[in-house]
């Protein structure tokens, strides 16, 4: 994809509604957000946030419309990448760090195809870049949460995507590895692509993000961190409490 | 020196275990263990019914009955789980007594006629050494042929195992993947019917696995591994049965396996997780 202003927008909702377990997790969300952008996804639990990743990723039932990139979703596969929830995945799965980051290539790859040469240096490039190239050979379990997360973020370098949706990265991660995973995902941005991230630590949204989701089951609001990311929206996302705590941070 | 008829037999038996183990450690790593044993036992029934309609011991036909009550018995497991209160571990326990149960009762009967010559109890506990060459070469086919499909499609069960979502985002389809690995399952459950028999045939794909995850944590290292243990465990019991009077085939195969097991865990020790 070029740096180019695109004539389309990046991700495009249209009264996208998602009952999950028999509830209305998503109502009726809208909204259209430019590229490139590192775009915070916040809002309290149960706000839906996961829920509007994985519904744009079509991998739950929804209603409404999706677009990506200016299309559907199945026809951009190959050009997004996706960094689930640390807590969906089987830590116990016999697979190697290497293992892992490979996996980032395999949707390029086709049937049955096995990774060679170019695959491998590929992935074991985007170790070195998180800074794992010494680990490679450990089973992924035997980690720490935050190498576990630069492997996921390994395997999505791997992905070579134009647009990235990122289930709460910074879950359960260390200073160094959230230092890290910010630099990659501005690095990535400046290259001109879109990254959506679930975000929870509300403090550090105005200092790394360019554009903001406020979430409640309904979408609050959405644009630049300067404009929207204001006291009265977080307030009307989370109630009176988020005040008390992050005053003074926020774009008054 | 082995006679050349039991050599054939021991070959059948280890392409069986060879095929069995790595389907048998993608069932473990999904979970899908038990689904293995309710499939096997359900599978009882539907033999009995291929026999009365075909009425005699053509062994394809068997098995295919075989094959669609076994099925039938996964696919009233999860309904129940999914349709009813009953949570998916005590739905298991009813389809898998309910089906075995019918299918000793249908065996019974079957058993009883006159002038029958079917063995179907052979098909309780197996029985390797009545195989026709015939037989063998159906079953090493299909074996083959799971074998080959693990081999094609390793990085895309590597994939669905460790991260269903992942696997699923770059659109890959995981419902069907899923799905061909329940197949796969079930045709090497009916597979090893008649060497291992309904009661004990699961074991033969559970085992090997759990002898080969002990000693390591590579998923191309475990499939190779619980395949060379498979066919080591089928081989093994094949041949130990036929030593042995009377001791039916599944009974010792489940017993070299557990001893594989035994020997890995001691030896592995400490290591174990």
């Amino acid at each position: 994809m070029n740096r180019q202003t695109q004539d389309y927008p990046a991700l495009f909702l249209r009264e996208l509604s998602v009952v999950y377990h028999g509830r209305l997790a998503l109502e009726q969300a809208t909204l259209a957000l430019d590229g490139p952008a590192l775009v915070a996804i916040v809002g309290p639990n149960g706000a839906g946030k996961s829920t509007l990743l994985k519904a744009a990723l079509g991998l739950i039932p929804y209603t409404g419309q999706v677009r990506v990139l200016g299309q559907p979703i199945d026809a951009v596969r190959s050009r997004i990448g996706y960094i689930p929830q640390r807590g969906s995945v089987d830590w116990d799965f016999p697979v190697s760090v290497l293992d892992v980051a490979l996996m980032g290539t395999y949707g390029r790859l086709g049937w049955f195809r096995r990774p060679g040469r170019s695959e491998y240096h590929l992935a074991r490039e985007c170790l070195r870049r998180v800074g794992l190239e010494e680990l490679e050979n450990r089973q992924i379990g035997q980690l720490s949460g935050g190498q576990q997360q630069r492997v996921f973020l390994a395997r999505a370098l791997a992905q070579q995507a134009d647009l990235y949706f990122i289930d709460e990265p910074m879950a359960g991660v260390d200073a160094a590895t959230e230092a890290t995973l910010f630099e990659v995902l501005q690095e990535l941005r400046d290259q001109g692509k879109t990254l959506f991230v679930v975000h929870h630590d509300l403090r550090s949204v105005p200092e790394h993000f360019d554009q903001v989701i406020l979430l409640n089951r309904r979408v609050l609001a959405v644009g630049p961190v300067a404009t929207t990311f204001t006291a009265d929206r977080l307030q009307e996302a989370y109630g009176g409490r988020v005040l008390a705590l992050h005053e003074g941070m926020l774009t008054p | 020196m082995i006679p050349y008829n039991t050599m054939v037999v021991l070959g059948g038996v280890a392409l069986l275990g060879a095929a069995a183990g790595p389907i048998g450690a993608l069932a473990v790593l999904r979970r899908r263990a038990l689904v293995g044993d309710a499939l096997a036992h359900a599978s009882l029934p539907g033999l009995c019914v291929a026999f009365w309609l075909v009425g005699e011991r053509f062994l394809p036909a068997l098995l295919l009955g075989a094959l669609v009550s076994g099925l039938l018995g996964v696919g009233v497991l999860a309904w129940l789980a999914k349709a009813t209160r009953i949570k998916e571990d005590a739905a298991l326990g009813v389809v898998l007594s309910v089906f075995f149960g019918l299918g000793v009762v249908l065996v019974g009967i079957l058993q009883k006629r006159p002038g029958n010559k079917a063995g179907l109890d052979t098909f309780l506990f197996g029985k390797a050494a009545g195989l026709q060459w015939l037989d063998l070469l159906f079953l090493a086919g299909l074996a083959l042929v799971g074998l080959t499909l693990v081999v094609a499609l390793f990085k895309e069960f590597q994939t669905l195992g460790f991260d269903r979502d992942f696997a699923a985002a770059q659109g890959w389809p995981v419902a069907r993947l899923d799905l061909l690995l329940l197949a796969l399952i079930a045709v090497l459950v009916v597979v090893g019917l008649p060497a291992v028999g309904v009661v004990l045939v699961a074991a033969l794909l559970i085992t090997p696995a759990a002898t080969a995850r002990l000693w390591t944590q590579r998923l191309h290292r475990l499939l190779l591994l619980s395949a060379i243990v498979g066919a080591l465990t089928g081989a093994g019991g094949a041949w130990l049965s036929s030593m042995i009077p009377h001791a039916p085939t599944g009974a010792v195969i489940v017993l070299v396996g557990a001893a594989f097991f035994l020997l890995s865990a001691a030896l592995r020790g400490a290591s174990w997780r």
